[in-house]
């Protein structure tokens, strides 16, 4: 191999944290709304604004949705746990420390299983989930950009200070950026489906950052990591870790050395650059909260919770696979809305076992049932008068031939509109498929006198002829005649000379 | 009768209750004595009088109305630590100079709610970190037994209000023996509950795991009546306990049969020169003839109680006062960045104490001194609480002083802070391990110099986690037998204006 420049293949190593907003009604350590917007400052109250004397006192719904998220994720839940507090100063945090969890977090472990695009399989496990207090909003005036740097003043906005924070840590398995999106893009499903966040990166209630490193194919030890921040949506995070690997493969391709840092990721020009340096790192001074009693975590109280579980997105994605029978793309286009998947899960369990059935559920959910929803500016679980059993009725009634399409359409815009059982309103109003050949056969020959013309025309070899005839008769039987039936009829009369 | 503001809150609140004096006139009598002796006490660092006038009008309504109020009319005078809604709450502290609490402590409130009137703010050492008020950046107390010397501390301006007849009452909070030792500074008595009794909202907190708001009065049953109005849970503090408190009124009693005194080993009175030794020796003769029973008990871990105080404290300390940043409220210095605004605002705003235990704080919470110093400093505090569980295996309370000398002359320690903090040697042990203790009058040694006056000394009684009842019946035992200062008051010279 002497005089032969190798080139060094190398893999990424990534590992994720993030912060997610909890969906609480009141704040975590005090009575205040914990409501994105508003106007600045109005959200407060002596504890969230770190007066003289106040005290903590943490919101029990958010300990719930900490422990609940680890649960969904497999993960342990130790029977006691505490919050700490995180030392720093920054104008935006009130007390100058951030009550968080240290060395005995809520959740340790877990792992989120994800699907990629191609619908293979992925996960990644967890290194822990705790539960802490967001900070205020610094806004900074002056310097044009609203950069820190060259301005003349800052405000803050403490309405978002004390908004109950969950932060979760994955262990760095992570191999490629398509991985890290597919891990969040689950993480994010799986809060939504517990229904514990909004979630909304625009809004700042989901936030993330990614460690990246590289290492030589092979290699079982670590390279050094950096730290990716301002990440504002998947798509950002996506291109800021391609960006980084590239960049620390050209590194140690020109034979340099990684720095262990903390880099911001600028959107406009597609690049990472440094904001800080390991040496610059704080020391927090972590220590426990002696405002506040270490928490014990009853086995009952966490069996309780576990039953609560509910649908999670991985098993959804599994279940719509398996038992409907639908394609990676499908399936994600039905994941992100939970109503919508338990809408239609509901409905094939109607017919457990019956993939033909939960097919075509599925289809008219994601066709016509969709459609209308968007014509309606509703979502499946805004509206009361499709109900999944109707859904499945008229599944039904369509796979059985007992309905032309046409009218199960129509059937499904009543039931929207009026609601009701679509078996129901088929029997009453006599809309049943004519699926009587005798029945039938004497609208044929009515069609076939009154269309001279079309019968020459398919006689001297017009083979679209018949479509036109098939029309005709749908047309006379008020679009109840089994069109099949009826195309086989004609040609049947239209051979015999 | 004597003079009202003679009269003890008892007294004054069944004047009031039956109508004899109304609340606005036993304010008047309290207002006016204020005026003469204040310029030689220097209890207050403000006077609340139109809260208290608005206040007094208030609870004589409710009287008229039929309305009985535990505490009718009683004047208080609230340490200036404690948040009192639309007055100037600053803790002794330059940095909170002129700051307006927008909200009461729950102590505060409920005191208010009992038919106190609120007279004015008491002094304090700089955030309670003294103990000899001399630490106040804000006004200067004498001790009304002797105007040349320091009424003790933290709680200074309490203790000398009620010695002084300006208030009947006062709050006080102990963090190592911020009421017991200035309470027996001045003559009067100081309880400090079990740890979490009181609620701590709305007290600026100084050491969270140690602070505790207790009474300050001049009769052991005043002391147990406010007591009584103060205890008990307070949602809004997470440490609050969530016990039920038992009434401590109906408990009082005149002797001591069937209760075992310890006297501990470690806290031998004889280095504490002949004539104090005698005080505390007939102190516990007294106690015998009452009908206790004697027993030798052990503190083994006491001599580490100093130490470890002066750990946990300032570490707690330490962050309790990170938000006093100059940027919400109170003192702010401008700098030309934040940066450089904390610290010409902390530098400027906090005195040489408050920052010598910031320092020692943050020292002892700093990465790589955490275990060696916070940690330890937690375990023998541990330590400390099963010394007092086996020697309450032995006896039912416990006796010992609650200082190691008599109210000593302003400036004599100022220039060794240890020497100072020596002063709380008998007191820290009790705040490490959150237990009830109690300082009441125990007799008088003379200063020594030429024209010296008496100065007064504390018997402190400790009982077991929760046992106030036993604490106050005890106490209230010893005082009626001994009347060292039922009926005798300081010789405060009143002033002419």
């Amino acid at each position: 191999m002497s005089g032969t420049m190798v080139e060094q293949t190398y893999e990424a190593v990534i590992g994720i944290e993030c912060h997610v907003e909890l969906k609480t009604a009141s704040k975590m350590f005090c009575g205040c709304r914990n409501e994105f917007g508003g106007e600045p400052n109005t959200q407060l109250c002596p504890v969230c604004l770190a007066l003289p004397g106040a005290l903590p006192v943490p919101n029990r719904v958010a300990v719930e949705h900490v422990v609940r998220a680890g649960l969904a994720c497999g993960a342990a839940i130790p029977s006691f746990s505490k919050f700490d507090r995180k030392n720093y100063f920054y104008p935006d945090m009130p007390k100058d420390y951030q009550i968080s969890q240290f060395d005995m977090p809520l959740v340790s472990g877990g792992v989120v299983r994800f699907r990629r695009e191609d619908g293979s399989e992925g996960s990644c496990r967890l290194t822990r989930i705790h539960l802490e207090e967001d900070t205020g909003k610094s806004t900074h005036m002056g310097s044009g950009d609203g950069r820190i740097a060259g301005s003349t003043h800052s405000l803050v906005d403490f309405n978002r200070a004390g908004v109950p924070l969950m932060e979760v840590v994955s262990e760095p398995e992570l191999r490629s950026a398509e991985d890290a999106v597919a891990f969040l893009e689950y993480l994010r499903l799986t809060f939504l489906y517990l229904g514990i966040s909004d979630v909304k990166m625009e809004e700042g209630s989901l936030r993330c950052d990614a460690n990246v490193s590289i290492r030589p194919v092979g290699s079982t030890e670590f390279g050094t990591k950096t730290e990716i921040k301002n990440m504002n949506s998947f798509r950002s995070v996506w291109r800021a870790i391609q960006s980084e690997i590239e960049r620390q493969r050209s590194v140690l391709a020109e034979g340099g050395r990684v720095a262990q840092e903390t880099r911001g990721w600028d959107e406009a020009n597609g690049i990472t650059h440094s904001m800080r340096s390991k040496e610059q790192a704080h020391d927090y001074r972590y220590f426990p909260d002696p405002d506040l009693v270490p928490l014990t975590l009853e086995a009952a109280w966490v069996e309780d919770l576990r039953a609560k579980t509910g649908l999670i997105p991985i098993a959804a994605y599994e279940r719509l696979e398996r038992a409907c029978g639908l394609a990676p793309a499908q399936i994600r286009q039905l994941l992100g809305d939970p109503a919508l998947v338990r809408f239609l899960l509901q409905t094939v369990d109607m017919r457990p076992d019956d993939v033909a059935f939960a097919q075509a559920a599925a289809n008219w959910l994601l066709g016509d049932v969709l459609r209308m929803l968007n014509e309606r500016g509703v979502s499946i679980d805004g509206q009361r008068t499709l109900t999944a059993q109707a859904l499945a009725e008229c599944a039904e009634l369509a796979m059985a031939g007992a309905i032309t399409s046409k009218t199960a359409k129509e059937l499904l815009e009543r039931v929207m509109a009026e609601g009701g059982s679509p078996k129901e309103i088929v029997a009453r109003e006599g809309l049943a498929q004519l699926s009587d050949p005798s029945m039938i056969a004497g609208i044929v020959d009515q069609v076939m006198a009154a269309n001279a013309k079309s019968v020459a025309d398919f006689q001297a070899g017009k083979e679209n002829a018949i479509k036109a005839l098939v029309g005709q008769v749908m047309k006379v039987s008020k679009g109840k005649a089994n069109p099949q039936l009826a195309e086989s009829l004609l040609r049947e009369r239209l051979k015999q000379p | 009768m004597s003079a009202l503001y003679q009269r003890s809150a008892t007294q004054i609140a069944a004047a009031v209750n039956a109508r004899e004096v109304s609340a606005v006139e036993v304010l008047g009598a309290h207002m006016a004595r204020i005026e003469r002796v204040e310029p030689s006490i220097g209890a207050f660092l403000s006077l609340t009088a139109d809260l208290a006038r608005e206040q007094a009008r208030r609870v004589d309504e409710a009287v008229a109305a039929g309305k009985r109020l535990p505490l009718a009319g009683v004047p208080v005078a609230v340490k200036d630590n404690m948040c009192l809604q639309g007055t100037v709450t600053t803790a002794g502290s330059k940095i909170l100079a002129g700051w307006v609490a927008p909200y009461t402590a729950t102590a505060v409130a409920r005191l208010l709610e009992a038919g106190c009137l609120p007279v004015g703010k008491a002094n304090l050492d700089e955030f309670a970190m003294g103990s000899s008020c001399e630490n106040s950046a804000l006004g200067v107390t004498r001790n009304p037994w002797d105007t040349d010397r320091v009424p003790g501390g933290s709680s200074g301006g309490s203790v000398a209000a009620v010695a002084a007849g300006e208030a009947a009452l006062a709050t006080a909070s102990d963090t190592g023996g911020s009421i017991r030792e200035p309470a027996a500074f001045c003559g009067v008595v100081g309880m400090k509950p079990t740890y979490g009794r009181i609620s701590r909202y709305g007290l600026i907190a100084f050491a969270s795991s140690l602070d505790q708001i207790g009474p300050i009065a001049r009769t052991v049953e005043d002391a147990a009546a406010m007591y009584g109005v103060m205890a008990g849970h307070d949602p809004m503090d997470a440490t609050s306990l969530p016990r039920p408190v038992e009434p401590t009124l109906p408990a009082l009693r005149t002797d001591l049969r069937g209760l075992r005194v310890g006297l501990v080993r470690e806290f031998d009175t004889k280095d504490l020169g002949e004539e104090i030794d005698a005080a505390y020796r007939r102190a516990y003769a007294q106690l015998a003839a009452l009908g206790a029973e004697i027993v030798d008990v052990a503190l083994p871990h006491a001599e580490y109680g100093l130490a470890t105080y002066y750990l946990i404290a300032p570490a707690e300390a330490s962050s309790n006062l990170a938000r006093f940043d100059g940027v919400r409220y109170g003192l702010r210095v401008d700098g030309a960045n934040v940066q450089e605004m904390y610290g010409k605002t902390r530098a400027a705003g906090f005195g040489p104490e408050v920052k010598r235990r910031i320092l020692i704080g943050t020292y002892a919470l700093s990465s790589g001194y955490y275990d060696a110093y916070y940690v330890r400093a937690q375990k023998a505090r541990t330590l400390t609480a099963g010394d007092f569980e086996r020697a309450f295996a032995a006896c039912d309370l416990i006796a010992c002083p609650a200082a190691s000398s008599p109210a000593f002359e302003f400036g004599a320690k100022s220039d060794d802070p240890v020497s100072m903090y020596l002063m709380d040697y008998y007191t820290i042990p009790m705040s490490l391990a959150g237990l009830p203790a109690l300082s009441v009058p125990c007799g008088f040694v003379r200063d020594g110099s030429p024209g010296g006056r008496e100065l007064p000394l504390g018997l402190q009684l400790v009982a077991p986690l929760y046992e106030e009842a036993r604490l106050f019946a005890a106490a209230h035992a010893y005082e009626q037998a001994t009347r060292y200062t039922l009926d005798r008051q300081p010789p405060v010279v009143e002033s002419v204006r």
